[in-house]
């Protein structure tokens, strides 16, 4: 895919990547996700009589690129970028969307870690609006530091106009 | 008016209504499982013992729902405990309840009961009942939680009398109009269930609905005579029995658009907007004037042939499912422009700078769409009937010709206050949206939309949804700058 084509959403310049840690997160996940594929793949390797790695060696192939390649391409694609009183998140490698969520329309904001982004030292913001379409915007892979400090940057936004 | 804190019961009456609703749900499968053991346990004493279980269990039911059932008006929340078995606790203040609707069904409104719905913009099953108070006890109800909520909020008018404010008629449709739209609200889908009905249960008819031999001996001589007329006489039966089904089908529409929509008013009180209709369930729902987030034209092919249009509000804190906003449900455009005015909202007209979507999508969209059938023509060659492999393809054209008038009636506009949008194939539906209103932007490109250099533009909109599905990538960021622009200058808390 070309990454930086005249037709992409987002002006790469001004995303903030995610942390490099995220791309571990990612492999864990596309990790967990090959296992029972590659399982069944030597499950089948070792039951029939059909010539030595027929099955198992495509399997692996492809876990490979899911685990090593696709997490670098899903990492690139993502991005955020925190202005004076917007969000914008940048997502999806082959379903590109770019959503812009301005402070002032924020509800609430949730802050997650689940326990494989313990493991890396990452979290989740998700901010929630009142729309149907896009009522929670999630993005993942921040530094825990810097998810709490964008989360008080929203609601100071949000208290003071308010007040 | 001073809180009351002791815990209230609903009305005793309604343990009726709700024991026989209990029963109502009980009858069809009841009757379906003594249809299907009508072999193994005939005999009437089966059935009676049958009804009497649904009737015991319903109302005993109904009885513990009521008697486990309280709720206490606090100074600042309205607090709920139900539950039968497991209790559960819900307390609702009332700067979160958007509105309070009043529905009485036919039972209901016989024994002066009401159901009281708090919206809270929770939706479906998270929105506190109570079911029933008297109707007098949900007026109060009603004017007390928006008398507590409208306390922080400035005042918009000065109200004569608190109980039953006066207001102004906006739109209301007299039996002749609702005839006309009944006429328009054909029922298929009645007409299908009498064709189904009259081949599922041709045994309880004497005699085979199917069989010509016995109708001819039924009708004696003369149909015997018909038959011998040949195929002009069978032609004209058939015209018959599809004369029989089209005034069913208009029946159907005008008896269910009669029942939904009798006495249709809408007014414009000092609350908002105010709506009554209903012939047996009666409901009347009040919408703030400023949480309509956008209002929607809806139209049929034919209706629209004659200038028919229907207005919805979208709003926060709607209800769910059919029971919508609906404000004009059949009405002359020139009979829609003012109630939308008065809620805040300019229709499209003359003036308004329409853009058109991108072509390519549409044409990527019927390209797309092709691929079904050509993969069935491909699977039929290899079938054991390889001539009807040319059939699916059949579906080409049609889908070719669908996107060219998706196409034709899509387009978008923004001006200084609004985001207008219409679409549609057979008949357009065209959405009002107030700029400052929205509540997100996303730009959306699928790997044919990045190849077409297009994207779709989804805004959040409280209460429902709003995109624009294909427009050129430059523009849909153009779109975007500006609606963020516009939605930055006003914080939530100033507009809901």
């Amino acid at each position: 895919m070309d990454d930086a084509g005249p037709h992409e959403i987002a002006e790469a310049d001004t995303l903030t990547p995610l942390h490099p840690n995220h791309v571990k997160l990612l492999r864990v996940q596309a990790a967990i996700a090959a296992l029972p594929l590659t399982i069944g793949a030597l499950a089948l390797e070792l039951t029939t009589e059909l010539p030595t790695g027929v099955v198992i060696a495509p399997v692996l192939l492809l876990a490979a690129w899911l685990v090593i390649r696709v997490p670098l391409r899903r990492h690139a694609a993502r991005g955020y970028s925190l202005g004076a009183d917007r969000l914008r998140v940048v997502r999806g490698l082959w379903f590109r969307s770019d959503t812009a969520v301005p402070f002032g329309r924020v509800q609430h904001i949730d802050l997650a870690q689940s326990a494989l982004e313990r493991m890396f030292d990452l979290a989740t913001i998700t901010v929630h609006t009142a729309g149907t379409h896009n009522a929670s915007v999630s993005l993942p892979g921040l530094a825990p530091a810097d998810a709490a400090a964008m989360r008080e940057t929203i609601a100071r936004h949000i208290r003071r106009e308010t007040a | 008016m001073s809180a009351d804190v002791s815990p209230h019961r609903t009305a005793p009456l309604g343990v009726l209504v709700g024991a026989v609703r209990n029963i109502r749900q009980a009858v069809l499968p009841a009757a379906a499982g003594a249809y299907g053991l009508r072999d193994e346990f005939g005999g009437i004493g089966f059935i009676a013992g049958f009804a009497i279980l649904a009737l015991a269990i319903g109302g005993i039911g109904a009885f513990l729902k009521w008697w486990r059932t309280t709720y206490i008006v606090g100074a600042d929340a309205i607090s709920v405990e139900s539950g039968v078995v497991s209790r559960s606790a819900r307390s609702v203040p009332y700067e979160r309840i958007q509105d309070v609707s009043l529905e009485q069904p036919l039972l209901a409104r016989l024994l002066g009961l009401a159901q009281v719905k708090f919206e809270t913009g929770a939706g479906g099953a998270d929105e506190i009942a109570l079911a029933y108070l008297p109707l007098a006890e949900g007026e109060r109800l009603r004017e007390l939680v928006r008398d507590r909520r409208d306390d922080s909020a400035p005042a918009p008018a000065i109200d004569g009398d608190p109980a039953e404010p006066a207001g102004q008629v906006l739109f209301a449709m007299p039996p002749r109009r609702l005839a006309l739209f009944g006429l328009f609200e054909f029922s298929l889908a009645a007409v299908a269930v009498v064709v189904g009905a009259t081949q599922q249960f041709d045994f309880l008819l004497p005699f085979d609905l199917w069989d010509r031999e016995a109708w001819q001996e039924l009708l004696g001589a003369p149909a015997g005579r018909v038959a011998a007329l040949g195929p002009l006489a069978q032609a004209a039966g058939a015209l018959a029995a599809l004369a029989v089904l089209a005034v069913i089908g208009v029946a159907t529409g005008i008896g269910r658009t009669i029942a939904r929509d009798w006495g249709f008013v809408l007014e414009r009180t000092a609350k908002g907007f105010r709506r009554r209709r209903g012939l047996f369930t009666k409901s009347d729902v009040v919408m703030p004037a400023h949480r309509v987030q956008a209002v929607e034209l809806t139209t049929r092919w034919l209706r629209r042939r004659f200038g028919w249009h229907a207005l919805k509000f979208i709003s926060l804190g709607q209800d769910s499912g059919s029971a919508s906003h609906v404000v004009a449900p059949f009405a002359q455009l020139g009979e829609v422009a003012p109630i939308a005015a008065v809620a805040g909202f300019a229709l499209p007209g003359d003036e308004t700078s329409w853009q058109r979507p991108a072509r390519r999508a549409f044409i990527d969209g019927a390209v797309l769409g092709a691929v079904i059938p050509l993969a069935a023509a491909i699977g039929l060659l290899f079938s054991p009937v390889p001539l009807a492999a040319p059939l699916p393809l059949l579906a080409v054209p049609l889908i070719a010709l669908r996107q060219a008038y998706l196409w034709r009636r899509a387009r978008h506009a923004l001006d200084e206050r609004y985001l207008y949008t219409r679409r549609g194939w057979l008949a357009p539906r065209t959405q009002v949206a107030d700029r400052v209103k929205l509540q997100s932007v996303e730009i959306a490109q699928s790997p044919l939309a990045r190849r077409g250099g297009y994207a779709a533009l989804h805004l959040g909109l409280a209460g429902g949804t709003l995109s624009l599905a294909a427009v050129p990538l430059d523009e849909a960021r153009r779109i975007r700058a500006g609606l963020l622009a516009s939605m930055a200058e006003v914080d939530f808390a100033k507009i809901s």
